[in-house]
């Protein structure tokens, strides 16, 4: 034991655990102890226990419903971007071009929507979308399509989900060109001398070799679709009725439109949790892909 | 299976209309003969590789033409060309086994199964893989893995030639040896037309049967290893091949004498019609130059050190500002410093403009 004992470095991490307390766990917990009570104004609380976290989970009560329903709608969401944009990301990053001045020019083209603040974003696509004044629903309806995403589900579905593969394909197709360009010339020319076709050169040496990007986009992207918030909250406001209503947007409506902070905090802390869970889930499968890349290396 | 001939063959990454100096690779045509164990050898950055691609298609020459059995294949894809090639560092195909990873190239040519299986099972017990025939190819040690790009290059029976670009470059010394051994004794067993690039002598002069020697964008000879290492057509095979390499020593010759500063080398042929203006040089291997105490009608030399190599020792000297190497006997050390240079008549050779120059008997 001849550890230097200095309590002082204490002193030095002081302020760290300070602003962490004061930005992160005095929050937290204050929503905890929210989500244990029912108010009904004046600064009033009432012990509720778990009762908001069951209604929660059942669907037949309001909360519950309200929750459940939306939580499906932002899983249905995620799924269909994810659907979308990951395989489109892969046929924009196929196609891109490997040299040349060509290369800088897609890539900055690809940046600009990556770029852009998001409630600008969902301002663009509303206006842009809107059947008098919007370029796209203005040709959309002159040319025979009945579109518009106020008073139609799907139009209103299809509006932000055009909206959202506009604005993130090409994080993913720049996240899964970066993995192409790490593949070294060699593997193409074995390919070629194998004979093998455009196809068995994708799934033998290209998609191989992008997993890891791939597996990071699809994290980034689901974790950020799950959270979507500002963009279909511009366009949409979350309607018509509540058809395009994601959690964080049931989540606004129940914490600063009702003021029903209770159940808001109850709502908070699942929906924390669940994407605690799919980040750890993801986390786990990545450092084990890349324990197994080590073990290649290491043996190689 | 078949003959390639090279016709008029050259490429330059600049495009046909750059100087042809600067040509990756001049103008040759040859003849590779079906069945033959042929080596491509030449220092980094002569050319070898850039030939290699050119015969598999993944350089499309910017002149001439390449013929399999007489037919022109020049236009045709590396897909298309019947020809195997195994690269510098290994090539693995990661989601699939080491047994998939050899039936890829037969696989993508609609090989019937049962062929398949059959030949894979066949390079699998030729290459000592087959434990491994059902293992993902990913944790293998490289040595391993350069075996399953082997492999791959040997699994089509039908190719016109198996090319290898240093496919020993990643592997230990010792594996080395047994593997170089082991695609020669394939080369026996398979009939395949085998091209070996390579910048070790060694590894060409033992593998091959006939060696390729490149130099500067330019196939400068190509013969036996015995040829070679007699009779180079030019200054820079005697140079590259032996160790150490020939004596290139700038001479006046005439007829059968050659003289080098005062003193008279006497020659075994005739050289009366020596181009006018060229550089003529003799050259000999130091297997051929004795070097004695001095004396009269030897060619004084200034020694700079013995070197022993344990069964032979070879004195450095120096003639003027040429250095040379000379065949040393045990014990020697020459007279103050210097040493008494007798060439061997038979084995001395004349280059003019560093090609060699057949004399008259």
């Amino acid at each position: 034991m001849d550890k230097t004992v200095n309590q002082k470095a204490w002193f030095l991490v002081l302020p760290v655990f300070l602003v962490v307390a004061f930005s992160a766990v005095l929050p937290l917990m204050t929503v905890v102890n929210y989500s244990m009570q029912d108010t009904f104004g004046n600064n009033q609380f009432f012990w509720n226990g778990v009762g908001w976290f069951k209604e929660l989970l059942d669907p037949s009560t309001d909360l519950g419903g309200r929750f459940l329903a939306s939580l499906g709608r932002n899983l249905f969401f995620s799924l269909v971007i994810l659907a979308i944009e990951v395989p489109l990301g892969i046929v924009v990053a196929l196609s891109m071009p490997r040299q040349g001045w060509t290369v800088a020019a897609c890539l900055v083209i690809l940046a600009l929507p990556l770029l852009i603040p998001w409630n600008v974003v969902g301002t663009i696509w509303q206006i842009f979308g809107r059947p008098d004044i919007g370029l796209l629903g203005y040709v959309l309806n002159h040319i025979g399509i009945d579109y518009n995403y106020v008073s139609n589900d799907i139009d209103a579905w299809v509006t932000v989900i055009v909206m959202d593969v506009w604005h993130w394909t090409s994080l993913v197709a720049l996240l899964c060109y970066a993995g192409l360009k790490s593949i070294p010339e060699a593997y193409y020319q074995a390919a070629q001398i194998d004979g093998a076709s455009r196809w068995a050169v994708f799934k033998a040496i290209q998609l191989p070799k992008m997993n890891r990007v791939l597996l990071i986009a699809v994290l980034l992207r689901f974790m950020d679709s799950f959270m979507i918030y500002t963009e279909p909250f511009v366009v949409t406001g979350g309607g018509p009725g509540n058809s395009t209503t994601f959690v964080s947007i049931e989540l606004v409506k129940i914490a600063l439109g009702q003021f029903d902070l209770g159940k808001a905090a109850a709502l908070s802390l699942v929906y924390n949790l669940i994407i605690l869970i799919v980040c750890w889930i993801f986390y786990t499968v990545m450092t084990n892909a890349g324990n197994e890349r080590k073990h290649q290396e290491g043996a190689a | 299976m078949a003959r390639i001939d090279l016709v008029d063959l050259a490429h330059s990454y600049g495009g046909n209309d750059a100087p042809q100096d600067s040509f990756a690779l001049k103008p040759v045509t040859m003849t590779w003969r079906q069945g033959g164990a042929y080596a491509l050898l030449g220092p980094s950055g002569c050319g070898k590789t850039t030939l290699l691609n050119v015969i598999s298609g993944i350089i499309t020459p910017s002149r001439g033409k390449i013929l399999f059995d007489g037919q022109d294949i020049t236009p045709l894809s590396t897909q298309k060309r019947n020809i195997a090639q195994v690269f510098q560092f290994p090539v693995i195909y990661d989601t699939m086994t080491v047994g998939q990873n050899l039936a890829f190239p037969l696989k993508n040519r609609g090989v019937p199964k049962a062929e398949i299986d059959k030949r894979v099972a066949e390079i699998g017990r030729l290459l000592d893989l087959e434990p491994y025939l059902n293992r993902k190819a990913t944790r293998l040690t490289a040595d391993a893995k350069q075996k399953i790009s082997l492999g791959r290059g040997l699994v089509r029976s039908d190719v016109a030639a198996v090319l290898f670009d240093e496919p020993l470059t990643v592997i230990d010394p010792e594996l080395k040896w047994q593997l170089r051994s082991k695609l020669k004794a394939l080369h026996r067993e398979l009939d395949l037309t085998m091209i070996y690039v390579t910048h070790d002598q060694t590894e060409a002069l033992t593998f091959a049967d006939t060696v390729v020697v490149m130099h500067d964008g330019r196939v400068v000879q190509s013969g036996t290893p015995a040829e070679l290492f007699d009779k180079p057509a030019h200054t820079f095979v005697g140079y590259f091949i032996g160790s150490p390499g020939m004596n290139i020593l700038p001479a006046e010759v005439r007829g059968r004498e050659a003289r080098i500063g005062g003193h008279v080398i006497a020659l075994n042929r005739s050289y009366d019609n020596l181009p006018a203006n060229a550089r003529i040089e003799i050259g000999v291997r130091p297997e051929f130059v004795d070097a004695l105490a001095p004396a009269p009608g030897l060619l004084t030399a200034k020694i700079d050190r013995v070197d022993d190599l344990g069964r032979i020792r070879f004195a450095r000297v120096r003639v003027g500002d040429a250095r040379l190497a000379a065949r040393a006997p045990a014990g020697f050390a020459g007279s103050d410093g210097n040493a008494g240079l007798k060439f061997d008549p038979s084995h001395v050779h004349v280059y003019a403009d560093s090609l060699l120059v057949e004399g008259a008997v």
